[in-house]
């Protein structure tokens, strides 16, 4: 029930933004959060943004999937 | 309704306009001289000391999907049955069930992808069937085919050939078909780069037997996935079989995918894949014929089997803990093949 | 710290303190992720993590599942909810038998999609299941807000949303549950903030430590957890810093006080607690769907043997229910512990080592 993912904000539109992970592209909504903006990093959960990554997370989170995308998958 | 461009309950009835579904929409497709007689039954080409044979039903929603269609797993799916017994496919039996409304343009496209699949895979449909049922039933088409194959001499792959001490590998990334067809229908506003794996395997599976010895059963992981292949061989061989799920080929989108439907991505069904049980010693001369293939490029050896007689799977977990894998319950993932 | 690192802490921390420990999560999640990751195989013989009333679909009320059931058979209503709830059974049945009837059920991923098919089925009476703790519960309060702005008068919430706090405190004030610390979750604190769970560590002197959900997390806080034990010093800690700040999302904080206001609520195992429910304010109260349809909650009492309300409130161990493993399995469940996913006891079935008698085998597991 917890299940919050995080994910990149590519798109800002009214209330609702595009937010991306590993190339899975969903429309989510910002009442929540409607402080984001393009290149964020945020916090998903049913479909609402929950939380803004601080920007040592939004590193962190960057470097661990460019990681991953470099080795092609866990090791 | 425009019988040029639907599905009516006459196409079903065995009369004339059947005939003229079968010759016009049918044939041309999947045409070849055996299935061109139109008689009631086939010879199957060729022979051998022992035949296989196996039969699945198609009933996959969306019928089309990003990386496949039900005619591409209409076939995939039956020929690697076969291949994963050992069982060269020597003919296709294909059934086709529709609802009455369906566009002939659906039919046509998945009847293409059934002759391009059975062309990748190097073999015909010799015989088929087709019925027509009332509209809004069968939600639009199912498929089941039926396989014959020719199972390599003096090959026995069976669970009671399984020992302690043998590996086991995984093809390559496991859940991509279920989770871009779950994708597709429960979150169809989602893009994706998700694509189902569907492929058939009859080529590589026959390249590892001609070249390794030691291989004694083999699985893909469709319904229930990796941890449904695992558990059964666990509990059918009664002993303990362990998973590395560090060793686990998983692609990053599958998984957030995975994680965004709240699905455990292990129970997922891959189309594209096999589970290999090897002996230790020839374990890593199957890495490198599986790795020779299009289809094998990702394989890994995740596992192995240890003797403990408790007919257990477990997952060496990441974090260096251990835990158990039942086979899963199986109600969560409708309609993925 | 890694996920080994944190594991050597616990273990020395462990060994430093001696004596049997236990520490309870309130989070399915938690609950769940605990077992997938292997740390209960993982923990220090002393070292017990203890599962709570943390699995919302769990603790929602029979009465009030009757009522969701209730509603999905009218002709005319469409019932919107998440998966979690589908299979969970009421006094007659659950919502995925209900849809095999012909009962309009949908399974929804996101409060909006509800309002949106409301919007677009104006003949149909959509209704929305909120099920769910503070995570869970601001989706719902937008949702009304949003309906609200469109002028909707087809949509309906059924609310059996919830808080952690008052339950966390009505266990301890039981003085039925011994436990060294809880492991908070990290989740409903993104909305919260960590300091709601200051009141639990000034008054009972218990460490709350706030951590998410990969294993290398959970580690990390049974480490702090045991650590703050050896040292005598209970206290506050947040370990998920990249989402959870002190004072939380105020802006969902905002929208859920403004549609919701806190009410008693009946707790499937606990009984009826103070404040640990929500319910509409008045400038809300159409979008009540218990008044709109005029449902009354009618509890029944819990199958005989059935133990779930020993089993959330960490009293006993799902082993020890004599129908655990036998008469009640995920494949036929008796109570919600083992009928939804974050149950705890389809967890243990699930994911641990049972002998025969249902028994966890190897020292150490829990």
């Amino acid at each position: 029930m917890c299940l919050a993912v995080p994910a990149q904000v590519k798109n800002c539109d009214g209330n609702e933004a595009i937010v991306d992970l590993h190339g899975n592209r969903v429309r989510v909504s910002t009442v929540l959060s409607p402080e984001v903006k393009e290149g964020d990093w945020v916090l998903v959960h049913a479909g609402f943004v929950i939380q803004q990554l601080t920007p040592e997370a939004a590193a962190e989170t960057f470097a661990v999937l460019a990681d991953l995308v470099e080795k092609g998958g866990p090791p | 309704m425009d019988k040029s461009k639907h599905i009516v309950l006459a196409h079903g009835g065995g009369g004339q306009l059947t005939d003229e579904l079968i010759a016009n929409t049918l044939l041309p497709r999947l045409g070849n001289e055996t299935l061109g007689q139109l008689l009631d039954s086939s010879i199957v080409p060729g022979t051998a000391e022992r035949m296989a044979m196996t039969i699945d039903s198609y009933v996959v929603r969306p019928l089309f999907f990003p990386g496949g269609d039900i005619g591409r797993l209409a076939v995939c799916g039956t020929v690697n049955d076969l291949a994963v017994c050992g069982a060269e496919p020597l003919g296709l039996a294909l059934s086709l069930i529709m609802a009455e409304g369906l566009e002939r343009e659906v039919l046509e496209s998945a009847m293409n992808s059934v002759r391009e699949a059975a062309d990748e895979a190097g073999v015909k449909v010799i015989t088929g069937d087709t019925k027509v049922v009332g509209r809004g039933q069968a939600d639009g088409m199912y498929i089941t085919t039926a396989g014959v194959g020719s199972v390599r001499e003096g090959l026995r792959l069976h669970p009671d050939q399984i020992r302690a001490g043998d590996k086991l590998i995984i093809s390559g990334t496991i859940a991509d078909h279920g989770l871009a067809v779950m994708l597709a229908r429960e979150m169809p506003e989602v893009q994706s780069v998700l694509r189902s794996d569907v492929a058939p395997l009859n080529r590589m599976i026959g390249r590892l037997l001609d070249k390794v010895s030691g291989v004694v059963f083999m699985r893909d992981p469709t319904r229930g996935g990796l941890a449904c292949v695992a558990a059964d061989i666990a509990g059918r061989t009664g002993l303990h079989v362990v998973l590395d799920e560090g060793r686990i080929p998983i692609r990053a989108e599958t998984r957030h995918a995975a994680d965004m439907l709240g699905l455990e991505v292990l129970e997922v069904a891959s189309e594209g894949k096999v589970v290999v049980v090897v002996r230790p010693e020839a374990a890593e001369a199957a890495l490198g014929a599986l790795r020779e293939d299009e289809h094998g490029r990702d394989a890994r050896i995740i596992g192995q089997v240890e003797d403990t007689r408790d007919g257990l799977c477990e997952l060496q977990t990441v974090l260096g803990g251990r835990r158990i894998m039942l086979k899963p319950y199986g109600e969560q993932l409708s309609r993925i093949c | 710290m890694t996920g080994h690192e944190a594991l050597d802490r616990l273990r020395s921390a462990a060994a430093a303190v001696g004596r049997p420990m236990a520490f309870m999560e309130v989070c399915g999640t938690h609950t769940v992720q605990a077992f997938r990751c292997g740390l209960h195989s993982l923990m220090p013989g002393n070292v017990r993590l203890i599962s709570g009333p943390g699995c919302p679909v769990c603790v929602t009320s029979q009465g009030d599942i009757d009522m969701l059931i209730e509603l999905a058979r009218r002709p005319g209503v469409t019932l919107c909810t998440y998966g979690d709830m589908l299979r969970v059974t009421g006094t007659d049945g659950n919502l995925e038998e209900a849809r095999t009837m012909g009962a309009d059920v949908r399974v929804v991923y996101c409060s909006l999609e509800a309002v949106k098919l409301a919007g677009a089925e104006a003949t149909r009476e959509v209704v929305f299941a909120g099920v769910g703790f503070e995570t869970t519960t601001p989706a719902t309060a937008a949702a009304a807000l949003e309906a609200e702005r469109l002028g909707l008068r087809n949509f309906s919430v059924l609310v059996s949303h919830k808080r952690i706090l008052p339950a966390m405190r009505a266990l301890l004030e039981s003085g039925q549950v011994k436990v060294d610390g809880f492991l908070c979750p990290g989740h409903v604190a993104v909305i919260t903030g960590y300091a709601t769970f200051a009141p639990i560590v000034r008054r009972y002197g218990l460490s709350c430590v706030v951590a998410g959900f990969e294993g290398a997390q959970i580690a990390m806080g049974m480490a702090r957890l045991v650590e703050l034990v050896r040292d005598g010093q209970p206290a506050l800690e947040n370990l998920y810093p990249q989402v959870v700040t002190r004072w939380g999302n105020r802006r969902a904080q905002n929208l859920m006080r403004r549609v919701f206001r806190p009410v008693g609520a009946r707790w499937r195992g606990l009984g009826s607690i103070v404040d640990s429910g929500l319910a509409f304010r008045s400038r809300y109260a159409r979008f009540d769907a218990q008044r709109r349809y005029e449902l009354t909650p009618v509890e029944s009492a819990e199958p005989p043997g059935c133990r779930c309300g020993d089993v959330i409130t960490g009293r006993c161990t799902p082993a020890e229910c004599k129908l655990f493993g036998a008469a009640c399995t995920p494949v036929c469940p008796i109570g919600p512990c083992m009928v939804s996913s974050e149950g705890t006891c389809q967890a243990w079935f699930k994911y641990r080592r049972q002998d025969k008698a249902g028994v966890p085998a190897g020292a150490g597991s829990n």
